[in-house]
C-alpha cells in the first residue's frame, strides 16, 4: 500500500481523493453504497446564506461524453445546514468543506461565518463560478477584482482555509488564480463547469429551462487538465484538480499536471463506487510504478 | 431498503414486437423486497452518446429466482442498446430506487390507468394488489394495438379494458373517454395512474372532480437516481421535490399542476 496521504493548507488528507460539490448531496446519500469516511474528503452541495428554490425544469441535458446541467444552488440555506443537516455529518472520519455562494459579498460573508461556527467541518470551498445563477456566482468569477474583492471579504470572517473553486469561463484562468491567491486564498479548486448549452432540433427550443448551464464530464477533461497544469505554474498554493475524472488513470494525469488533490464530481451520478475505485486505483498505480507516496508524482510531468 | 449496486445477468430478453422487450436480469444473491413502483437506474454501455445510466421502473420481481424484470420501449439509442441485449450479458444496475405506490385496505376497488409505455410502471403494482385481494380494474391505453402488449399478463391481476387512438383495439379514443373513467370512477375508492403527462393530467383532473384518491408514477430526465444531481425536480405544493427519491410516486394533490 502506497502512502496517499497529502495535505492541503495544513489539513491533513488521509488520500487525495475528494468529492466534488453538487455531485456527492451531503454525503448521507452514499451511505447505502459505501465507507463515506473512506474518502479523503467531501465537498457538500452549494450552500447559500438564503434558501433557494433553484432553476425550473429541465435541468439537465445529455451531451457526447457528458452533461450539461442547471440546478442553480437549490439548497435550503446555511441555518437549516447547521441545524439539520451538519448533525448527521459528525458520524464520518473525513474532512468535510462546505461550498459556499451568494448573490453579494455580504451573502457569502454571512455564510462563511455560520459555517465557522461548525467544528466538525474543515474548511469552505468559495464557488465564485456557477455558471447556472442569474446574480452572483461566476459573476465574480470571471474578474480578477470581484473575485480578489470575495475572498478578501470572507478571509477577514472566516478563520479555517479558504479554497476557492474557479470558473474556466475566463480568458486567463491563470490571473483570477493570482488574483484570489493575493486576496488571502489557501488553496484553489478547478475547474467548475464550462458554459454551454443543447437544442432540440425537432421541437427547434433549448433543452435547459435556462437555456444555458454548465457542462461536465469526460468532454471537458483536457480543457481542465490544460487550467490546472497552467494553475500550478502560476500560484504557490495548493491546486485541487477536477473536470471529467472518471478513474485513477484520469486521476493521475491531474496529480501529474500538479493537482495536490483532485475531486470526483459527475463520475458520481455513474458509479456511485467511483470515488472509491479511484482510490484503489490509484494506489495500484503507484505500487505498478513503485513509487512510495502521492507525493512524489504531484506536477511530476515530463516535458 | 438499501439501495445497491450490482452486475447482474441477463437470462433473457424477450422481444415482444418490434418496439416493446423485457429485459430478465438475475441477481447474484437474494432479493430484498423491492415495492411497487420503484425503479432501477440502468448502465447501457460506455459509449459517448448514451453517457448517463437509464431509468427504468422494476416491471416484475421473482424473489424465488431472484430476477427481475425491466420493460424496454425502444425510443432512442439507449434503448435501442438495451434491446440488442443477449442472455448471459452483464449489467449494472442501480436498485432498488424511489419511493412506491401506497397499498390500500384488502377488498377496496382500485383503478389502474396506464398510458402507452407507462403501463409497465403499474404490473409489480397489479400483483400485489392481486395478492392484497383488491379488486383491480386496469385501463391500458395506447395509440395503435401495436403499442398494448403484454395484456394476457395485466388481466391475470385484474378486469382489462382498453382503449386505442385509432381504434384498433378495445374503445376508440383516449384512456378518459372509456365508459370506466366516464361513467364508473365512483366506484372506486383510488386510481393509480402513469403515463404520458397530459393523460396523467386529464386522469387526475377526473378524480379530483370526484374526490378520489389519486397516485401518478412521474418520469423526468435525471442524472444519478438517487438524489444528489438535482436535474429531476417537479413542482410539488412543499416545492421543488427529487422524482427520484421523493418520488416516482407522488398523490395528485401534491403536484402543482394545472389541471
Amino acid at each position: 500500500m502506497a502512502d496517499l496521504r497529502t495535505k492541503i493548507h495544513n489539513v491533513d488528507y488521509k488520500n487525495p481523493v475528494l468529492t466534488a460539490s453538487g455531485t456527492f448531496g451531503y454525503g448521507v446519500e452514499f451511505d447505502d453504497f459505501f465507507d463515506v469516511s473512506l474518502l479523503g474528503g467531501i465537498i457538500v452541495k452549494g450552500t447559500t446564506i438564503h434558501p433557494r428554490q433553484g432553476n425550473a425544469y429541465p435541468r439537465m441535458a445529455e451531451t457526447a461524453a457528458g452533461m450539461l446541467n442547471t440546478v442553480g444552488l437549490q439548497n435550503k440555506g446555511a441555518k437549516y445546514f447547521k441545524s439539520d443537516i451538519y448533525p448527521n455529518l459528525l458520524k464520518y472520519d473525513t474532512n468535510i468543506l462546505v461550498n459556499v455562494s451568494g448573490s453579494t459579498v455580504a451573502e457569502y460573508v454571512e455564510c462563511a461565518e455560520i459555517i465557522n461556527e461548525l467544528d466538525h467541518i474543515a474548511g469552505i470551498e468559495l464557488n465564485i463560478s456557477c455558471p447556472n445563477v442569474k446574480e452572483g456566482g461566476m459573476a465574480f468569477g470571471t474578474s480578477c477584482p470581484s473575485a480578489a474583492a470575495v475572498v478578501r471579504a470572507v478571509r477577514n470572517s472566516y478563520k479555517k482555509p479558504i479554497m476557492v473553486k474557479l470558473s474556466p469561463n475566463v480568458t486567463d484562468i491563470t490571473e483570477i488564480a493570482i488574483a484570489v491567491e493575493s486576496a488571502g486564498a489557501d488553496s484553489v479548486s478547478l475547474i467548475n463547469t464550462l458554459l454551454g448549452m443543447a437544442i432540440n432540433a425537432e421541437t427547434r427550443k433549448p433543452v435547459l429551462s435556462t437555456v444555458t448551464g454548465g457542462l461536465s464530464g469526460p468532454a471537458v477533461k483536457p480543457i481542465a487538465l490544460r487550467m490546472v497544469w497552467q494553475v500550478a505554474r502560476a500560484v504557490r498554493i495548493p491546486v485541487i484538480g477536477m473536470g471529467g475524472i472518471m478513474n485513477a488513470t484520469d486521476a493521475i494525469e491531474f496529480f501529474l499536471a500538479g493537482a495536490t488533490a483532485i475531486q470526483v464530481g459527475t463520475a458520481n451520478f455513474i458509479d456511485p463506487m467511483a470515488s472509491i475505485k479511484i482510490i484503489d486505483g490509484i494506489d495500484e498505480y503507484l505500487n505498478r510504478h513503485k513509487i512510495n507516496s502521492i507525493s512524489e508524482i504531484i506536477g511530476c510531468l515530463q516535458m | 431498503m438499501r439501495k445497491t449496486v450490482q452486475n447482474l445477468k441477463v437470462i433473457a430478453n424477450l422481444r415482444l414486437n418490434d418496439d416493446h422487450y423485457i429485459l430478465q436480469l438475475q441477481a447474484p444473491n437474494q432479493l430484498q423486497a423491492i415495492d411497487p413502483g420503484q425503479f432501477a437506474n440502468l448502465m447501457v454501455d460506455h459509449s459517448p452518446n448514451v453517457f448517463l445510466r437509464r431509468p427504468f421502473s422494476i416491471y416484475s420481481v421473482d424473489y424465488e429466482n431472484n430476477t427481475i424484470s425491466i420493460f424496454i420501449k425502444v425510443i432512442g439509442e439507449g434503448t435501442r442498446s438495451l434491446a440488442r441485449l443477449t442472455a448471459n450479458s452483464s449489467l449494472s444496475v442501480i436498485f432498488p430506487l424511489g419511493n412506491s405506490f401506497t397499498i390500500p385496505n384488502s377488498n377496496e376497488k382500485v383503478l389502474l390507468v396506464g398510458g402507452g409505455s407507462g403501463v409497465a410502471s403499474l404490473m409489480n403494482l397489479s400483483q400485489v394488489l392481486g395478492r392484497n385481494k383488491n379488486e383491480v380494474v386496469i385501463l391500458s391505453g395506447a395509440r395503435s394495438s401495436s403499442d398494448l402488449v403484454e395484456l394476457d399478463h395485466f388481466s391475470r391481476y385484474g378486469k382489462l379494458y382498453t382503449t386505442t387512438e385509432d381504434g384498433s383495439h378495445g374503445v376508440k379514443g383516449y384512456v378518459t373517454d372509456h365508459p370506466v373513467i366516464k361513467d364508473e370512477l365512483d366506484s372506486f375508492s383510488r386510481i393509480y395512474t402513469c403515463g404520458p403527462d397530459p393523460m396523467m393530467k386529464a386522469v387526475a383532473a377526473k378524480a379530483k372532480l370526484k374526490s378520489i384518491f389519486c397516485e401518478v408514477s412521474l418520469e423526468n430526465t435525471m442524472a444519478c437516481g438517487f438524489g444528489v444531481c438535482l436535474c429531476c425536480v417537479t413542482e410539488t405544493t412543499q416545492g421543488h421535490k427529487c422524482v427520484c427519491t421523493d418520488g416516482p410516486v407522488f398523490n395528485t394533490n401534491q403536484l402543482k399542476w394545472q389541471i
